[in-house]
């Protein structure tokens, strides 16, 4: 045999092969070396979301005025609740999951089912819950319009509570008729109409003297503003104070006077928007709606896959797979991914709906 | 393979009886950690919106500051971190941490630059 074998000189060295250098295996030193990868893409994400953010905050809707949903609870406001209860999941399935670890150290193979089922249960609420984010996030809520340059208008009334367009907009007949394929030209059809378009919006708002405009401006520091010498700062103070009604709220959205947004409405409203898609969104910039969908998506995509392994690894354990190859470390491995995938999520749960 | 595991948590302040044990307790935290921070972000407390550090608000500090707390726990307690090698600790940490912490400074000043570029000049939006 030592004719034939060839010897390559690093036969008993520490990274010469046949050995555990970092005293880890194969399978969980390259897991922790994906992880990083991983890590590091997401955090690409969040960084290019944290730059798109500011750089268009003029125009970015604020986290809980968006996400005030909680299922089951019609009309209620709660804000960052049901985001609260999908950490708590996620956090809890990390728990159990590390817990199925501990019990495969010991060799206990009920307690792994039991834990590893748990964690996949924890998963299978999160992704679904996550999908139902998504789905009251399309659906929309107040419904706003959008005017010629791109931002978004939202309706309030004097006192400061949103309206919903289908609270004021009135109905006007219209001749108006949406392409099909049938009676349009051949190969186009027209877009999903809204619930009421800019006119019939238009002529509700003009009948309403209660209600009131806001963009996404924000109503910056008076006080600092007002104090100032520089001859822009003091033109800005003079746009503010000829525009806005609500100059105390600093750090809020600024909201319109009657003239001016019946101004805003009338001259720059160009179409209504209702819920959320790629290109148009009731909340702010489209931005806004792309980068929670990808990113969101992009995590749901990996806490499924995450699912899906758990499920596979599941199924080994269950017919005894890891009992008579005499370790769980195959339960470690995945609960490493499974660890990741919460982690991601504490920090996109951070940069997305609480800063 | 570890299959002992160290036991205490914050520095020795915390020592647990069993690994079962050190795991409910990093929950626990966990959960308190989680709280707090919605809580806050629920609230957002006047004092700590309208004060700043370093062009940042104090609440957005006490965030980043809390999150990252929650990915050492889970990091090294959740993924038996504390319990792996030197080596290899420092091999995932350190350059995931190196290369994320240079990610944000280069976006930070990049941004900042673009914001300028907006405010004083005539581009309103480019892309």
């Amino acid at each position: 045999m030592e004719a034939t074998v060839a010897q390559t000189g690093t036969e008993g060295k520490t990274w010469g092969g046949g050995n555990r250098p970092l005293n880890a295996s194969y399978g969980k030193l390259m897991m922790w070396f994906f992880i990083v990868s991983d890590a590091l893409t997401f955090s690409g994400f969040l960084a290019s979301y944290g730059f798109s953010r500011f750089k268009f905050i003029d125009a970015w809707p604020i986290a809980d005025e968006v996400f005030t949903h909680f299922p089951f609870l019609h009309g209620v406001d709660a804000p960052m609740y049901y985001v609260a209860f999908m950490t708590f999941i996620l956090i809890f399935s990390s728990v159990t999951m590390v817990l199925a670890v501990d019990a495969g150290h010991k060799m206990q193979k009920n307690k792994v089912i039991i834990y590893l089922f748990l964690t996949v249960i924890g998963g299978l609420i999160f992704v679904g819950s996550q999908a139902w984010e998504w789905a009251t996030f399309i659906k929309g809520d107040y419904g706003a319009v959008e005017t010629k340059g791109g931002k978004i208008l939202q309706f309030l009334d004097k006192d400061g509570n949103r309206a919903a367009i289908g609270d004021f907009a009135v109905r006007l007949p219209s001749t108006a008729e949406t392409h099909t394929e049938g009676n349009g030209v051949w190969y186009m059809e027209g877009g999903t109409k809204t619930s009421y378009n800019y006119e019939e919006v238009k002529a509700g708002f003009l009948a309403n003297e209660n209600l009131l405009i806001r963009d996404q401006e924000l109503v910056p520091d008076m006080a600092a503003l007002r104090a100032s010498d520089l001859e822009a700062d003091k033109q800005e103070v003079a746009r503010l104070e000829r525009s806005y009604i609500n100059l105390d709220a600093t750090g809020e959205k600024a909201i319109y006077n009657r003239e001016m947004s019946v101004n805003k409405l009338v001259n720059d409203g160009k179409l209504v928007v209702e819920g959320a898609n790629l290109k148009h969104n009731e909340y702010g910039t489209p931005l806004f709606a792309d980068f929670f969908f990808f990113i969101t998506g992009f995590h749901g995509f990996h806490v499924f896959s995450g699912v899906i392994f758990n499920l596979i690894i599941f199924f080994n354990v269950v017919i005894g797979t890891y009992e008579r190859r005499g370790h769980y470390e195959m339960v470690e491995k995945v609960g490493l991914y499974w660890h990741f995938v919460d982690l991601v999520w504490v920090f996109v749960f951070t940069f997305f709906y609480l800063v | 393979m570890a299959h002992d595991h160290k036991l205490e948590i914050f520095r020795g302040l915390v020592k647990f009886k069993s690994n079962e044990r050190k795991i409910w307790g990093v929950f626990t935290f966990l959960s308190i950690v989680t709280i707090i921070e919605v809580a806050l972000g629920i609230v957002k407390p006047e004092f700590l919106t309208e004060n700043r550090f370093l062009a940042m608000r104090l609440l957005n500090w006490i965030f980043i500051i809390l999150t990252l707390v929650k990915a050492y726990y889970i990091t090294w307690d959740f993924m038996h971190m504390r319990d792996e090698v030197m080596a290899l600790r420092r091999s995932v940490v350190w350059t995931a941490i190196f290369l994320i912490c240079y990610l944000v400074l280069i976006l930070l000043i990049e941004g900042d630059y673009i914001y300028e570029v907006y405010k004083s000049n005539y581009i309103k939006f480019s892309f």
